[in-house]
């Protein structure tokens, strides 16, 4: 088998001060650049398209599609309408998913790839503010931001009248407060604005009116970071690497029992089995037990699933999800309805609040699966979990609700015995017994 | 619109789809909907009720409850996940099935019923909701019997006091987010929000999140009490007095403001336990002021008057039957009128009665008045207006506003209005129902102009438009206006509003028509009491006969005899009449005799030391009361009448629309029309207007208020003919006696530099009216003086410190303010409510808008507040 790696984006990070704009020219840095603003933008987004480059967020929305929402002037025209209103671009930087370490590492190691991304993004939907919404608990990556940001301000990357194209672009780097919900794109453009972090009704959607009610493209970090080398190499080169649906080379993020958990960047579609041997297999030999395909918003897989193409589609088909491709990996020795407890009690701690399945139905949830790990549950409460989960499942505002019960619904399906196990001590339930003992029932 | 025709199998025999709609099908039965309604509002058109919470008609969907969920299929296809009706839009060929025909539409309904109690205390019984609470009800329309949930219930700390008026109970919350976006949308006051996440979201204000801030203030927030869908948000005045079952509900009319809002009243045993927003789409939509919401317990006063009075020979009032009160009022009325009362040294007798009704009477006992004025006392000494009037203002009245209706200026004129511009009426204090429209047409595009002194909160909340002028300047400023505010008020549907206060500056009621005429703006006159448009047209205006017409058309007053079966046109009065100042004026020079008063505060009159010199001068007082006051104390003859509550009638609000109300609580109608324990046999003014006339001789024909109604109606259809829209018209002109005496040149002793003061009148002053409820009074806005940057500066005064405003009759003491203010002007509220009781009227202190007025600030008046 030959080398499975294809580094694009990781590329420089192993580089002397890889982060640094002296590094990222000397490998070739905002040549794209040069290249972007001598296209047409509407050639830019056709070329995206083409390209087949998807989402890295974990919806995998074709990027050029999303790009070509942006309602733009005709030409000869005069604008109407939100065509009219200045566009924006807003990167999502607010990267809180459970187990999910690719963009942290990008921004630190490369941010320049972001921000060349961001000009090229900029130009194609003719954007001429930009804000990169970063997730505020990742202080020494904000500031690795607002530096790399600085030194392409000061070497005419950025500003006034960029690489002598006429073309102006100010990038804002912004931090976050903290809230899970904010990496949804509508909660993070009413956070940007100032106001309470909740997703927002849509219709209307981003693309017609986002931030400030302008025009505005919300993509990932990832996403943007690989426009250059598209714009660089060509729609047939990126299409080189990973399946016709869903090509272009991916940071997998390996994280728990493996003996080298790190950024593994390989072509869409490669199968953990390939990747646990790139990380130096199982740690210290423990048979797998259970992973996420793309955080624990994602429904978790068996060792069943070591030979799914870990792609858009191949996750689907086997009754999950892509997600971020955080790929959590678990041993033998962790007990799944302890580990369902855990991500459910990060849900419960992170739902907004804003609508009542999620808000409700996660500390229900919690509650139950706590207590059932407390050695005090019953099979009664399988299927209360399941029944609290169908109606938790799709009747949320956002998907912050549907991924919530992922790691529950997921977890019963592959291992129901280990919930029914934890309440073999316990037919009855405890609270049956106090109701008997208050009633005087039993006297 | 709605066509819901049986379903048939062959779909072409159906009429074809109207222009704007979109056809759909509900539960399998087909229907025209308008382009972007909302599913929810589809389905209630079809009668079916899908349960909802955070949906409401007048808020912008929220869709954050779910509880509304359906399935909804589109080109063929079901949605992957059920929808929320309130969000969703219908569409063309969509096909929706709700909970009467959708397992899944059910069972996620259920299914979030489920979750919003998990978390609920479910103590009905203890709660001021149970019995009209929509979680209660669609808890047993949609939810389960039993609840699986055998976890810890999340807990918080409660009630929470986010205003004194409000009280929330964050446990029974289901963060629908009503109270919320009402508060941004709706009021614009922006003092509570969510806080926190997840289960620990809550809704708070800033004090509750850092326990320091400004509390929820706002003239509106017992609306967020009403459409609650829970009992989370609780009223301290009704907390735990009555189940909503046990009350009474009786439609009324606010008396609160000219605005005619509707309202409930619920009541038992005799008494108003709380007053609720009526639901009126023309006038006030669902929404009413905290005034009229919770200022109702003044007829349960403890000097509520309930029996005549007649002062004996003692000097002392004394209870007594009707009978005898309305003789020895008559016969002093009569003594009065005549000039046959005593002489005094020179041989000289008073003659003549003056009227005063006071600006909170119904059309009908407005009419009485009238009436009684010219019938029984034979004058035209009639005014209803309790405030600084003028000579202009009764031509203004009289030529643009009488006899006008909603097909002028109405509600939803000012909703469709390219612009409208506001003077001398600052809407939030004056006219709370007026603010909320004109905010509403403010965030559709409406361009909100204030001709005003500062950028009050209610020109914040309607767009902050402010036409800055210095206080008296107004005149000017409406001939220099800005272009943009010139050229909209030019586009067709502006509107000009006017308040009262326009009556406080020479020149500018004119100068306010002459604006209409330029450019083509419609002018409407917004009064600040509920009587006064009523009284305009019911002729309690000493230029004015009943229906608008002037008192000097010698064709309309016969046409008036001739309504009111006199032989002929001699029978009345032809004399110009007396407005309130000359009416005051001439009592207290020993000219007129009498004053008959009906519901006026001697505090609110632009001079009350006049109003008591008045009164001690004249021969005979007859006051018509609700509660002890002033003038009863000096009255002769005392005659209580009743409160709207226990009357019927109407108020004609400042569009010229009447506001019919039945009697709430019937006095005579056995135990339940006790009041407070006595049985009060008060009558409506009108009523004891028509007895008083027949012990005079004369028929009013006022028995009652319906008889009332029906004989204006036929007078002012009458005297239609005479009215006039000539502002040149000298009729109007001829009607007036010789204008009034100019305003005493009043000094102001300059070792301070003088200032000019604007003033106007805060919703919530200790008014009358809201006697009996501290927590109202505890969510009034704090009296400030506010001046400019340049002038607090120049007089050494700082940010909330203390300052004293002198006038020629004494000194107010209250914290400065700086606002946008131009310089060398000093903003006061009108009257101060003083904690003793005491009021403290600018008016007294013999200041007034425009004029002179000197502040001081620094450690002297630190000294004296603090003493």
């Amino acid at each position: 088998m030959t080398d499975p790696l294809t580094p694009v984006l990781t590329k420089r990070w192993l580089g002397p001060e890889s982060w640094t704009l002296r590094h990222y020219t000397e490998l070739g840095g905002y040549a794209a650049l040069d290249t972007a603003l001598q296209t047409f933008p509407d050639d830019l987004i056709a070329l995206v398209k083409d390209s087949g480059l998807r989402g890295r967020g974990g919806a995998g929305f074709p990027t050029g599609m999303k790009w070509s929402f942006i309602p733009q002037a005709k030409p000869g025209e005069e604008p109407t309408g939100p065509a009219a209103k200045p566009k924006y671009l807003v990167i999502n930087a607010d990267e809180g998913e459970p187990g999910t370490c690719k963009d942290t590492p990008l921004m630190m190691a490369d941010p320049h790839s972001l921000i060349e991304g961001c000009i090229i993004t900029s130009w194609a939907i003719r954007a001429h503010y930009c804000v990169i919404y970063v997730r505020g608990e990742i202080v020494h990556c904000i500031r690795r931001l607002h530096a790399a940001v600085r030194e392409a301000y000061d070497a005419g990357h950025l500003g006034k009248n960029i690489h002598g194209s006429g073309f102006d672009l100010d990038i804002v780097v912004h931090a976050g407060a903290g809230a899970y919900i904010c990496g949804e794109e509508t909660a993070l453009l009413d956070s940007l604005e100032g106001r309470r972090g909740q997703p927002r009704l849509k219709p209307p959607f981003p693309a017609t009116a986002g931030l400030y009610a302008a025009p505005t493209v919300v993509n990932n970090v990832e996403t943007i970071a690989t426009v250059p080398s598209i714009v660089a190499g060509g729609k047939d080169w990126f299409r080189t690497m990973g399946r016709e649906r869903s090509p272009g080379p991916k940071i997998y993020s390996l994280s728990g029992h493996v003996e080298r958990p790190g950024q593994y960047e390989a072509p869409l579609g490669t199968t953990l089995r390939q990747l646990l041997e790139l990380a130096g297999g199982m740690k210290d030999g423990i048979p797998l037990k259970f992973w996420t395909p793309g955080g624990s918003s994602t429904p978790l897989l068996t060792d069943e699933h070591l030979d799914v193409p870990l792609d858009f589609e191949g996750a689907t088909e086997a009754g999950s999800m892509l997600g971020t491709t955080a790929l959590m990996i678990f041993n033998e020795t962790v007990s799944v309805p302890w580990a369902v407890m855990k991500w459910t009690e990060f849900y419960e701690h992170e739902s907004c609040g804003k609508c009542t399945p999620c808000r409700e139905g996660c500390y229900w949830l919690a509650g139950i699966l706590r207590r059932m790990v407390d050695g005090e549950g019953t099979e009664a409460d399988i299927d209360t979990l399941l029944d609290v989960c169908d109606n938790v499942l799709g009747r949320s505002f956002c998907a912050l609700g549907d991924g919530a019960v992922s790691p529950i619904t997921s977890g019963i399906k592959y291992f129901r015995q280990e919930f029914v196990d934890l309440c073999q001590a316990q037919r009855r339930h405890p609270e049956v017994d106090r109701i008997v003992e208050l009633s005087g029932a039993s006297a | 619109m709605t066509q819901a025709p049986e379903r048939t199998s062959d779909q072409d025999d159906l009429p074809p789809v109207p222009e704007g709609h979109v056809r759909l099908t509900i539960d399998d039965r087909i229907v025209d909907a308008p382009q972007g309604e909302l599913l929810i509002r589809t389905c209630e058109r079809l009668g079916i009720v899908v349960p909802r919470f955070c949906d409401h008609p007048l808020l912008d969907p929220a869709g954050a409850c779910r509880q509304c969920l359906v399935e909804v299929e589109m080109g063929g296809r079901k949605m992957p996940k059920p929808q929320a009706s309130c969000t969703m839009t219908v569409a063309q060929d969509m096909v929706v099935n709700t909970q009467m025909t959708s397992a899944v539409a059910d069972k996620a309904q259920q299914g979030v019923m489920e979750l919003l109690l998990i978390n609920h205390p479910l103590d009905c019984p203890i709660c001021d909701k149970g019995g009209e609470c929509p979680l209660q009800n669609q808890a047993m329309s949609s939810g389960r019997a039993e609840s699986r949930f055998v976890e810890e219930k999340r807990t918080f700390a409660k009630p929470l006091p986010i205003s004194d008026e409000v009280l929330l109970d964050r446990e029974r919350c289901v963060l629908c987010q009503r109270c919320t976006r009402f508060s941004r949308q709706i009021a614009g006051d922006q003092f509570i929000e969510l806080l926190e996440r997840g289960a620990h979201q809550q809704i708070g204000t800033e004090e509750t999140a850092f326990g320091e801030g400004e509390d929820f203030q706002s003239y509106f927030s017992g609306n967020t009490i009403q459409i609650c869908p829970v009992g989370a948000l609780t009223s301290a005045s009704y907390r735990f007095r009555s189940r909503p079952f046990d009350l009474v509900s009786t439609p009324g009319v606010s008396e609160h403001d000219a605005s005619g809002a509707s309202v409930r009243r619920d009541w038992r045993r005799g008494t108003v336990t709380r007053v609720l927003a009526g639901d009126d789409p023309e006038v006030n939509e669902e929404w009413i002021d905290d005034k009229t919401r919770f200022a109702f317990r003044y007829t349960q006063a403890a000097d509520r008057l309930l029996r005549p009075m007649v002062r004996g020979d003692d000097g002392e009032l004394t209870e007594t039957s009707w009978t005898e009160a309305l003789e020895r009022a008559a016969q002093l009325l009569v003594a009065a009128r005549d000039g046959q009362g005593p002489e005094d040294e020179d041989g000289h007798r008073k003659q003549g009665v003056g009227v005063l009704p006071g600006g909170r009477v119904t059309v009908e006992d407005g009419y009485a008045y009238a009436k009684f004025a010219r019938l029984a006392l034979r004058t035209n000494d009639v005014d209803a207006r309790a405030r600084v009037g003028s000579d202009e203002e009764l031509d203004f009245l009289g030529t643009r506003v009488a006899g006008t209706g909603p097909d002028h200026v109405s509600f939803g004129a000012l909703e469709e209005a390219p612009a409208v511009l506001c003077v001398a009426l600052e809407p939030e204090e004056e006219a709370p129902i007026v603010f909320l429209r004109l905010r509403k047409a403010a965030r559709t595009g409406t361009a909100v102009h204030h001709l005003s002194q500062w950028s009050t909160p209610a020109v914040v909340k309607t767009g902050g438009r402010l036409v800055r002028c210095a206080p008296g300047d107004e005149v000017a400023a409406l001939g220099t206006l800005p272009d943009a505010v010139a050229a909209g008020l030019a586009q067709p549907g502006a509107v000009v509003l006017v308040g009262e206060r326009a009556a406080e500056v020479p020149g500018l009621y004119a100068a306010v028509a002459d604006l209409g005429a330029r450019t083509g703006a419609k002018v409407a006159w917004i009064p600040r009491r509920a009587g006064e448009r009523g009284a305009l047209d019911a002729g309690a205006l000493p230029t004015v006969l009943p229906g608008g017409a002037p008192v000097a058309d010698a064709g309309a007053r016969a046409a008036l005899a001739s309504s009111w079966g006199l032989p002929d046109a001699a029978g009345l009065p032809a004399d110009a009449g007396r407005d309130l100042g000359e009416i005051l004026r001439a009592t207290a020079d020993g000219e007129l005799a009498g004053l008959v008063v009906g519901g006026v505060a001697l505090d609110d009159l632009p001079d009350p030391d006049l109003a008591r010199r008045a009164l001690e001068a004249a021969d005979v007082v007859v006051s018509l009361e609700q509660r002890r006051s002033e003038v009863t104390d000096r009255a002769d003859v005392v005659l209580p009448v009743a409160p709207v509550i226990n009357k019927a009638g109407s108020f004609r609000n400042w569009e010229g629309r009447d506001r019919h109300f039945t009697t709430t609580i019937d006095p005579s109608g056995g135990s339940a029309g006790r009041v407070g324990g006595t049985a009060a046999t008060t009558l409506p003014d009108c009523r004891v207007l028509d007895t008083l006339a027949v012990e005079m001789d004369v028929d009013l024909f006022t028995q009652t208020p319906q008889a009332t109604a029906a004989e204006f109606a036929r007078v002012a259809d009458a005297l239609a003919g005479h009215r006039t829209r000539d502002a040149a018209n000298a009729l109007f002109a001829a009607s007036r006696r010789s204008a009034s005496p100019p305003a005493e040149e009043q000094h102001v002793e300059t070792h301070a530099p003088a200032l000019r003061l604007a003033t106007w009148r805060q919703l919530l002053d200790g008014g009358a009216l809201m006697a009996g409820e501290p927590e109202l009074a505890g969510t009034a806005r704090p009296p400030k003086f506010r001046v400019s940057t340049q002038t607090a500066l120049r007089l050494g005064i700082a940010q909330d410190d203390p300052a004293e405003l002198e006038g020629p009759r004494g000194s107010l003491i209250l914290p400065v303010e700086i606002a946008d203010l131009p310089d060398d002007v000093v903003w006061a509220p009108a009257r101060v409510p003083h904690p003793d009781g005491r009021v403290v009227t600018l008016a007294g202190l013999g200041l007034a808008h425009g004029g002179p007025a000197r502040l001081t600030g620094g450690s002297r008046a630190s000294e004296r507040s603090s003493s």
